[in-house]
């Protein structure tokens, strides 16, 4: 564990060369300087070296990938896949959450992805990443653009024709948008 | 007849002692008698009764005359603490392994949670991962884009830290239920653990790609099949969050992360994001499904709080409690765990009659920053009802609050960060069971 390989030693030197030549330049940064904290082990990759890995989305789109779909198109992917599950307008089953319709004024209120949800992103960001839970990640970009379509046509939230992709899903408007209070500064 | 007397004697003059040393109602005696300057009386009252139970002869037990077992690899807990056991749900059969598992509080002591016993809450099951396998990556706005293995991370600098973790959802129970339901401590509030963590800064190696000027936040996700991801404010991610390798000493276990997990210290558990794959540095939160649909707290008026980190300060008697029953009069230790997201514990005080009057107890010493920490106070117990409750005060001054107040901040459909005080009532037959008081 301790024997250095040829390719750690390498890759500190060149990182080394590299804090030389900003330093020379005039530009080293504080945090430059502190990577003298560690040994310098990291591997120099390129962000196109993760397309397909990373699946982050957004809220501004950030993330989404080609593609596009309908609700119409999506109904087809949502029975065969959620609906068992969800229910057929997603009306939710025993501990499963419903989807659609609900309301925060009821009582109990019922938080769904369309009465709750603040943004269409985390729709594709969640379905795409860990839906559905028994095969995870096995939907096509293009089958979550129409399933996220299809959900979010059961709240009303868009018509059954609208086109979703990476340019017209931030634009989606969640009728729960608005309602949270950022404490991410409390801490 | 005549010791009989002798000791009917002692203990009634013992009792009118301790009695004069009663600092809240309904019996809490004063912490003196845990600090070593306790009236020679108070061990005697236990000790007389002892023997009484106990007379004749002493015999050698069989495992005196015969020798014990080998050394062993990997040890295991007595078999006579084998009902010491995380409290584990039924498989989840909708989405398999999505859970969580509870510290059986009421049966620990001290503040370090085993690793078999640590808490588990997972979304989609525990990964077998192959360390030679994972990687890190750390991207997004960085001058350099790194990918780490583990071997790589074991070669850097490491600090260890003792911190608690606590699920956001813990004790969400006693928030909305219309009843107060039949639970353990455990059972109630045991989605609560501390461990000593090591591992590497997240800052060496954020430092070490290099932040880009704006960058403001970082997200980060998992390697199991839910992918789980939560976002992080980059103050906070260069201040003290930690990549965990080891737990208590040894490699983090499966259900914690292995081969790591991002460590949060303080904030609501699911931010401290397991088998951590991915550290992607952006300019605002990703708004991840974890951090809209769930752990946000509705209010009642509709809105809701998002990204609520620190856990508020919280206690929680775990003997007596919920499940137990007190089997004799006399004098008993009220023990639980206190602990704060914003700092460490300067005060627990404990009532025994429902919050009318409330003693300090003793706490340790060296108190830890965000770590679990001990509490004690003796109680005279004579079989009156009882209502037992702690209350906390951590270094920032946060009060725990009562349940009542808690409840009236939120939409009753809110379960997330739950502080509120538990009550454990005592019947006059030994009784302890959960309630709202």
């Amino acid at each position: 564990m301790f024997t250095p390989d040829r390719k750690h030693v390498s890759s500190r030197f060149k990182s080394k060369a590299l804090l030389l030549s900003l330093a020379v330049g005039g530009l080293l940064s504080v945090s430059a300087v502190m990577a003298a904290d560690g040994p310098g082990l990291g591997k120099p990759i390129d962000e196109s070296q993760l397309q397909g890995w990373d699946l982050i989305v957004q809220p501004d789109g950030t993330g989404l990938p080609e593609g596009s779909g309908t609700a119409a198109q999506g109904q087809a992917v949502y029975e065969q896949n959620c609906a068992a599950c969800h229910g057929m307008k997603g009306e939710g089953s025993s501990g499963v959450p419903a989807l659609a319709g609900g309301s925060l004024t009821t009582t109990p209120p019922l938080m769904t992805a369309g009465s709750y949800w603040p943004y269409a992103s985390t729709l594709y960001d969640y379905v795409r990443r860990a839906m559905p839970p028994l095969a995870p990640k096995s939907l096509s970009n293009t089958e979550v653009y129409q399933v996220v379509a299809y959900v979010l046509h059961l709240h009303g939230i868009v018509e059954r024709d609208f086109v979703l992709d990476r340019a017209s899903l931030p634009q989606v408007k969640m009728p729960n948008s608005g309602n949270f209070i950022d404490r991410s500064q409390v801490q | 007849m005549q010791n009989n007397n002798k000791s009917e004697r002692v203990r009634s003059d013992e009792k009118i002692a301790l009695l004069n040393d009663q600092v809240a109602g309904n019996g809490l005696i004063s912490r003196r008698h845990l600090l070593g300057l306790s009236l020679a009386g108070a061990g005697g009252l236990v000790t007389s009764s002892v023997l009484a139970a106990d007379a004749g002869l002493l015999t050698r037990p069989a495992w005196s005359m015969t020798p014990g077992r080998d050394p062993s690899e990997y040890g295991n807990p007595s078999s006579h603490a084998a009902q010491i056991k995380r409290l584990a749900p039924a498989p989840n059969a909708i989405s398999p392994g999505t859970g969580a598992s509870r510290t059986p509080l009421h049966l620990l002591q001290g503040t370090i949670t085993p690793n078999s016993l640590h808490f588990e809450r997972h979304h989609s099951g525990v990964p077998d991962i192959d360390p030679a396998q994972h990687r890190l990556v750390l991207h997004g706005m960085v001058r350099q884009p790194l990918e780490f293995s583990y071997e790589d991370l074991l070669a850097y600098p490491m600090v260890s830290r003792v911190h608690f973790l606590e699920c956001s959802g813990n004790s969400g129970g006693n928030s909305s239920g219309a009843s107060a339901s039949d639970g353990s401590a455990g059972g109630i509030h045991g989605l609560l653990s501390c461990a000593e963590w090591t591992g590497v800064r997240l800052s060496t190696l954020l430092d070490e790609a290099g932040v880009a000027a704006g960058a403001s936040w970082i997200t980060a996700t998992g390697a199991d099949a839910a992918s789980l991801g939560r976002s992080v404010p980059l103050d906070k991610a260069l201040r003290d969050v930690i990549i965990a390798l080891y737990q208590n000493g040894e490699p983090i276990r499966p259900e914690q992360g292995y081969p790591m997990r991002m460590f949060v210290p303080g904030w609501e558990g699911n931010v401290s994001v397991k088998w951590l794959t991915q550290i992607k540095v952006t300019d605002g939160p990703a708004n991840f499904r974890d951090e809209t649909s769930r752990y946000t707290e509705l209010l009642p008026d509709g809105k809701s709080l998002q990204f609520t980190y620190p856990m508020g300060v919280k206690s929680v008697i775990t003997s007596p409690s919920g499940q137990m029953t007190l089997t004799r009069h006399g004098l008993h230790e009220v023990t639980g765990l206190a602990w704060s997201g914003s700092g460490s514990i300067r005060r627990v005080e404990i009532s025994a009659d429902g919050g009318r009057t409330w003693a300090d107890a003793l706490i340790d010493a060296d108190q830890r920053e965000l770590a679990l920490t001990r509490f004690r106070l003796p109680w005279l117990w004579e079989g009156a009802e009882a209502v037992l409750q702690s209350r906390a005060t951590d270094s920032a001054g946060n009060v725990q609050p009562s349940r009542a107040a808690w409840v009236a901040q939120y939409s009753p459909a809110n379960r997330y960060h739950f502080n509120g005080i538990q009550s454990w009532a005592v019947s006059a037959q030994g009784e302890v069971k959960n309630v709202y008081a």
